[in-house]
């Protein structure tokens, strides 16, 4: 197996700014902002300062074509040697695990000895472009030699043709919302409203718990005068949850169950992981939190139905666990990314349901069922927020750490995607 | 505010105006830059001491220009009294009135500096005078002296002589620019500990400091001066201040530490990450501080007790810690205050805290010694900062301007030089010392 050959990528740590709320504390902040800011404080904390990393990689799933080089201009903004090479990459929600994990990959190979991985999305400051009829007008304008040809172009124009495209969470080839897709498989996998309110809860009271007992205070910097996530309620109820009216899959009636209190907002924020190899880290006198073992990405047919939209990561996790000899038991922490409370439930059941296991995953038996007091247990993305590229950082970085405190285990991470994808990630503490 | 007011009086046609209307006219501070000279001048030596030679030989080979008993007509830079063998005070005439007639021949930003020895209840009557009676003469020296000139005094105890390690260090220091605020002020040299710096540019060269409150003010400046003297800075602050406090790091090579100072572990937290991230603590300075000020028959317990918390407790708490895992050579530097020492309206509980500071600082030396290390405390006094920006705008300008002999309010800078200073090796025989840096004021925060 080649992961026993190569040698250890390491997760030293990590940083980010706090997740605000769609067009709150970061209204006026850019993807490159928030992205710098959290590198800032990422050089900070580990002394950086001048310092040639291997190379950054990142991006945003929300970006304005000018930011081209998003993370390479954050690099030039930052305090590390500018000669630090920079790339972006995009795989909708999972472009963090994506960047970090072909980072930890490139320092297994020897090709790196150090490395930053991240990314960033803000939807207050979102791209908006204008209608597909007025760009070919424009075009056709910019391509118009005399002024008659330019005239005539102009002409063209209609008033309908000024609304403005505004980027949405709908998936192109179903014109479904996310939550729309979401509340198809929740529905499917019987997960019912208390279930996913329950877990709603668990999050915020968890993130809680965990800034009060200094939990981030090496894992945060703050950021345009926030110091915590600010869609997080410390004080919510499943009283309060209750009230609220759904949100998504208004089409199902008194079956509808997916609300605002269940489902992650909207978020700006930006989140980035230092990693290295060992001799790095020993080199510079600094800490090794975690390895990162392996990782995995899954897509599934989402678009004729014959999977829901965000259940890629549950196959991913069954070829992760099969290449690396372990059972789903095996972990200490298991960090889901909730996109959705519904995303969670519905993955965990499936990971139990024996048709599944045997007829999508091939599998002779079910995966089973977790042990759920080790889940998401510092919160997770219902109480955090959700700041699509930015989310893979915070639970490597979160989980790093967890691992660190621990002394000993393995966490399992997983983090599903538009597109039908997912990516999870397998991370073990330093024996 | 106070930088126009100073330029106005300073330059051109307002400068006259100013002159003919008596405003006070606040003198810009020779303060120090690495390229700068140590004096602006000659040093003109008076009086006389078993040790001048050896002095005289260390001043030249500092670079200074030295002349000894008389400079004729010349423009001076500074002006060493040597007191330290006067036994009567009719003793003192010659020197003094001819060190008079050399305070006419003064540079801006000239330096008087004087040795003697300390007065105590078991010396003779008279050599109990003429020493008591040079820290008079000396504190009055620093009110009559102008341009940004100031007068400190070095008190050599025990068997110290002139040219022992911290007697030197103590004498380079109030020459230099690092002392521009310090005025009217004594250091005493306790013992033959210290080790002057091999690059005077670099005092702090190989050490590892931490830096608690640093995310802005004078923890900024005194984690930069740090950072600028050779130290690897670890800067502390709660991790509400996180952003700034990055900021200040990225800007001098430092690693950051959100941490809450009054955490029980804090002290732990602080040798984590020193030791394992750069390999020792040797200096440690207590800056965090805040004030909640409240006139005491309106003080409340928040007020009073956060104050507690915060600018003492942590830092006898922290203190404890650090002597339990006893770290060798370890240097302390606290903030304390000039309230701390003459009171100030409104700042019982700041006072409290700030006075605790100064009773720690001379309780905890021998302990610190024991290990090879020192204690010290620098207690400001007027500092144009955010914190002291709150003060009314009339209590601040006369405070900055009327009552210290300098007539202006210092710079954060100012407190991080003296610092630097008395965190350095070269102090080690000044442990227990609380210095002010306070432009000889005596109001402030």
């Amino acid at each position: 197996m080649s992961q026993q050959s190569a040698r250890n990528a390491v997760i030293i740590g990590g940083n980010r700014i706090p997740f605000a709320r769609s067009n709150t504390a970061y209204v006026n902040a850019s993807n490159q902002d928030m992205f710098t800011a959290a590198l800032e404080g990422l050089i900070a904390r580990f002394g950086l300062q001048g310092e040639r990393i291997g190379a950054v990689s990142g991006g945003a799933v929300l970006k304005h074509s000018k930011d081209f080089n998003l993370i390479r201009e954050s690099v030039l903004g930052s305090s590390l040697d500018h000669a630090t090479p920079a790339y972006d990459v995009q795989m909708a929600c999972a472009t963090g695990m994506e960047a970090i994990g072909s980072l930890a990959n490139k320092i297994k190979l020897g090709q790196l000895e150090s490395a930053i991985g991240g990314g960033v999305d803000t939807t207050s400051d979102a791209p908006i472009a204008v209608s597909e009829a007025l760009r070919g007008i424009l075009l056709e304008l910019s391509r118009a030699r005399s002024t008659k040809a330019k005239l005539a172009a102009l002409a063209k124009i209609r008033p309908a043709h000024l609304a403005p495209n505004a980027p949405g969470t709908g998936e192109p080839r179903t014109g479904l919302s996310m939550g729309d897709h979401q509340a198809q498989t929740t529905k499917a996998w019987g997960i019912t409203r208390e279930a996913q309110d329950e877990l709603a809860l668990a999050s915020h009271k968890n993130l809680a718990a965990a800034y009060d007992r200094g939990f981030f205070n090496d894992l945060v910097t703050p950021f345009n005068g926030l110091a915590k996530d600010n869609n997080m309620r410390a004080d919510s109820s499943m009283e309060k949850l209750g009230k609220l009216k759904p949100a998504f899959g208004k089409n199902l009636g008194d079956e509808a169950t997916m609300t605002a209190g269940n489902s992650t907002p909207l978020t700006d924020g930006a989140s980035a992981v230092l990693l290295g190899s060992e001799d790095y880290a020993l080199s510079h006198d600094l800490p090794m939190l975690a390895n990162f073992v392996d990782f995995e990405a899954a897509a599934v047919d989402f678009v004729h139905g014959a999977e829901g939209l965000l259940m890629a990561p549950a196959y991913a996790t069954a070829r992760m666990l099969k290449r690396n000899n372990l059972t789903l038991q095996d972990f200490d922490f298991y960090e889901i990314h909730e996109a959705f409370a519904g995303t969670v439930l519905s993955t965990l059941k499936a990971w139990e349901d024996e048709e599944f296991c045997r007829e999508k995953l091939g599998l002779d038996a079910p995966l089973g069922a977790i042990d759920r007091t080790k889940l998401n247990v510092n919160g997770s993305s219902l109480a955090a927020g959700h700041p699509f590229a930015a989310t893979g950082g915070r639970i490597i970085s979160s989980t790093a750490k967890m691992l660190h405190e621990k002394g000993s285990g393995r966490a399992l991470i997983s983090v599903c995607a538009a597109g039908g994808q997912g990516v999870v990630a397998i991370l073990e503490a330093r024996s | 505010m106070a930088d126009k007011y100073m330029e106005l009086v300073n330059t051109g046609a307002t400068k006259k105006l100013a002159k003919l209307l008596g405003l006070p006219r606040p003198p810009r501070l020779r303060r120090y830059s690495v390229d700068s000279p140590l004096l602006p001048g000659p040093l003109l030596v008076l009086g006389t001491s078993a040790r001048a030679q050896e002095l005289s030989d260390v001043l030249i080979s500092w670079g200074l220009d030295v002349r000894r008993h008389d400079a004729g007509d010349a423009k001076l830079g500074g002006l060493l009294l040597l007191l330290d063998e006067a036994a009567h005070p009719e003793e003192l005439s010659p020197n003094m009135l001819a060190a008079g007639r050399a305070l006419r021949q003064l540079l801006p930003g000239a330096r008087v500096v004087s040795f003697s020895r300390p007065a105590l209840a078991e010396d003779e009557p008279a050599l109990a005078a003429v020493r008591q009676g040079i820290d008079g003469a000396m504190r009055s020296v620093g009110r009559e002296v102008r341009a940004g000139a100031t007068a400190n005094g070095i008190v050599l105890e025990n068997s110290t002589s002139i040219v022992s390690p911290s007697a030197l260090a103590a004498l380079r220091f109030f020459l230099s620019g690092r002392s521009a605020y310090v005025d009217g002020q004594f250091l005493t040299v306790r013992n033959e500990q210290g080790v002057l710096p091999e690059d005077f540019a670099k005092p702090l060269a190989g050490k590892v400091a931490v830096v608690t409150g640093a995310a802005r003010g004078i923890g900024a400046a005194i984690a930069s001066t740090l950072a600028r003297d050779g130290a690897q800075v670890v800067v502390v602050d709660m991790p509400q201040a996180g952003d700034s406090l990055a900021k200040v790091a990225n800007s001098i090579g430092a690693t950051t530490l959100q941490l809450d100072v009054t955490a029980a572990d804090a002290a732990q937290q602080i040798m984590d990450h020193a030791i394992g991230r750069h390999g020792s603590l040797d200096l440690v300075i207590h800056n965090a501080g805040i004030t909640r000020d409240k006139l005491l028959a309106n003080m409340d317990a928040a007020r009073w007790d956060s104050v507690i918390a915060v600018n003492i407790a942590s830092q006898l708490r922290m203190n404890e810690a650090f002597l339990a895992a006893g770290l060798p050579n370890l240097r302390i530097v606290s903030l304390a205050s000039t309230s701390g020492i003459a009171g100030n309206r409104g700042q019982s509980n700041y006072a409290a805290s700030k006075g605790g500071v100064i009773g720690m600082v001379r309780s905890s030396a021998k302990l610190f010694e024991a290990n090879g290390g020192s204690i010290a405390a620098v207690a400001p006094g007027f500092i144009e900062t955010d914190m002291t920006s709150k003060i009314p705008l009339g209590t601040r300008t006369v405070a900055r301007m009327v009552l210290p002999s300098l007539m202006q309010g210092g710079l954060p800078q100012d407190v991080a030089e003296a610092i630097s200073f008395l965190g350095s090796d070269s102090a080690a025989g000044l442990n227990g010392q609380v210095l002010r840096v306070c432009g000889q004021s005596l109001v402030g925060a």
